[in-house]
């Protein structure tokens, strides 16, 4: 277990792919972010990196309080509003949480790296060993820290693990510029298929 | 604060047809102070029957018809902004419209003033802003009819305007909408007190101008909102229904503050309207624009369906133009956009005060 000891991660809203993300993305960059929420990240961004900042959210609660803090978003479906966008017209389009919610993940990355220079892709590894163990001996649909919903309330639709996301680049032919693992708020060094809470994934095409 | 109507007069204004039109007046409001870089003013533009009276109360004591949205610490926040509002070209509280007097006859124009364009109000509009010698408008918002005039600004002038909010609007009218216009021109022009628009000497043509102006109340509300407010009771006094009892009144009311001519023009400047001027898409036009958009519409609008402001967040989208969207939840039809406040007060603070951070940079 000594991926336990790993250096500590930046934390932005209580979150260490929101402080990777920040720290990635240079300043002045034009960014869209899929599912942006209450547009936290997307504030911070335009504030602190003078970043163009864009974003949509299905929730109309969300999206209002996004605006509200004056991040460009709108009401949109993350499956569909990628079509209206021209070629390479982001330099990161962000995809935070939400991969393992979307019903055609595979056509929506391929949407993000058209209109996207790069992707930053953050999700839950569902091969963490929390998930594995509880999988193991319940018997039953892991509901563990990280996966805290009921098999028939969850958002999640698709239990991907670190090494599912590298084998399906691989087979895309996407390039893989940069990886990330967390666990809580320290990065994980190694086996990050069992270690890894969360893993960040900056992809572009090869 | 108590709020006077002023009074600016150009010596003419070049209107899209070619014809001059010599002198032209332009009545407006102001709220807050314009700073020293001139670089925090506001123009609301109104709606179809609106006046340059948007904020503040006035001598008798009345409320702008944006009041809840123009004051300090309000959406349009007078403590930070220069807020300017006039009377649209063609109206007929203070602006030139039909009901002036020609200087060349004497007499009021009538149907002898010129055909106008919602172009050609943004024109008068560009002569208000550029006599206070402001270059670039920080923002400019309006709602139905004024999300119109926002749109033409935001392509006619680019340079000219860091931020747009059209509101419950649309790029162009629908069939739909030009009918229920045309159901209302037919109404005042089949009143014979009409008598082909020359009624300035006698009796206005007040039960054809009520009509229209009840059919216009239809279309603002909502079937949800009518339901609420009138459902199918009676009045104890007369025996008829609140609905037909309101909208009679609504109709009445309109007759003593409202032209029936005006009414003619600019609904007819409403109909012709096309940002796009006769193209399907929006993208080329609206590729012109370097304006930030909030754009918001509302659930229960049939009269500017979402659809309308969808199309032209798709446009922006085309050319990754910035564009905020927001089809807000309301029970008001039309309406909405004079009643929802707290939640497009929440809205425009944040991209107002964006904007004006963005500006800063430039």
């Amino acid at each position: 277990m000594k991926g336990e000891h790993g250096p500590l991660v930046h934390e932005l809203f209580g979150r260490g792919d929101y402080g990777l993300i920040s720290e990635i993305v240079e300043p002045g960059a034009c960014v869209l972010d899929l599912g942006c929420g209450e547009g936290e990240l997307l504030a911070w961004l335009a504030d602190h990196k003078n970043v163009d900042a864009r974003g949509v959210e299905i929730s109309p609660a969300k999206l209002q309080k996004a605006i509200a803090r004056g991040v460009s978003a709108y009401q949109g479906d993350i499956e569909s509003c990628l079509a209206d966008y021209p070629d390479r017209a982001f330099d990161y389009v962000l995809l935070s949480q939400t991969l393992q919610e979307i019903r055609y993940p595979l056509q929506v990355m391929r949407d993000i790296l058209r209109v996207g220079r790069r992707a930053i892709v953050a999700f839950p590894n569902f091969g963490h060993y929390t998930v594995r163990l509880a999988h193991l001996f319940a018997g039953r649909a892991p509901k563990t820290k990280l996966f805290p919903y009921d098999w028939y309330d969850s958002p999640n639709i698709h239990f991907l693990t670190v090494d599912d996301f590298e084998i399906l680049a691989a087979r895309q032919n996407w390039h893989i510029e940069r990886r990330y693992f967390l666990s809580g708020t320290r990065e994980i060094k190694s086996f990050p298929n069992l270690m890894a809470e969360v893993a960040v994934f900056v992809v572009s095409n090869a | 604060m108590v709020v006077t109507t002023q009074h600016k007069q150009f010596p003419s204004l070049e209107l899209e047809s070619g014809i001059v039109l010599a002198p032209v007046d332009v009545a407006y409001e102001t709220y807050g102070t314009l700073n020293e870089s001139k670089s925090n003013a506001i123009l609301i533009v109104h709606a179809f029957s609106g006046d340059a009276h948007a904020g503040g109360v006035d001598a008798e004591g009345h409320k702008g018809w944006w009041d809840n949205m123009i004051g300090p610490g309000k959406g349009f926040d007078t403590s930070k902004y220069f807020v300017i509002c006039s009377n649209v070209l063609g109206g007929c509280k203070g602006s030139t419209g039909p009901s002036s007097i020609n200087p060349a006859t004497g007499q009021p124009y009538a149907m002898s003033f010129p055909v106008i364009t919602i172009g050609d109000m943004v024109r008068l509009q560009k002569l208000l802003i550029d006599s206070f010698g402001i270059t670039r408008l920080l923002s400019i918002a309006g709602g139905s009819m004024g999300g119109m005039q926002v749109l033409e600004w935001a392509v006619r002038y680019p340079e000219s305007v860091a931020s747009a909010i059209p509101i419950a609007s649309t790029a162009r009218h629908s069939a739909q909408q030009i009918a229920f216009n045309e159901v209302a021109r037919q109404a005042i022009m089949a009143d014979p007190d009409w008598c082909n628009g020359n009624y300035y000497n006698s009796k206005p043509p007040g039960r054809g101008l009520a009509v229209a102006r009840m059919v216009g109340h239809i279309t603002y509300m909502s079937d949800e909102s009518m339901r609420q407010k009138f459902g199918r009771r009676l009045r104890e006094d007369n025996g008829i229904f609140e609905v037909e009892s309101y909208l009679r009144y609504r109709g009445s009311q309109f007759v003593d503050r409202f032209d029936a001519n005006s009414y003619l023009y600019i609904t007819k400047a409403m109909d012709v309207f096309d940002l796009a001027n006769g193209a399907q898409s929006l993208v080329p036009v609206l590729a012109k624009s370097r304006t930030r958009y909030l754009i918001i519409s509302f659930t229960s609008d049939w009269l500017y369906p979402s659809y309308q402001s969808l199309e032209i967040v798709s446009a922006l989208r085309r050319r990754n133009q910035d564009v905020a969207y927001i089809e807000l939840t309301s029970n008001y039809g039309h309406d909405a956009f004079l009643v929802e406040v707290d939640e497009q007060a929440d809205l425009i603070r944040g991209f107002l005060s964006r904007t004006m951070k963005e500006n800063e940079k430039r």
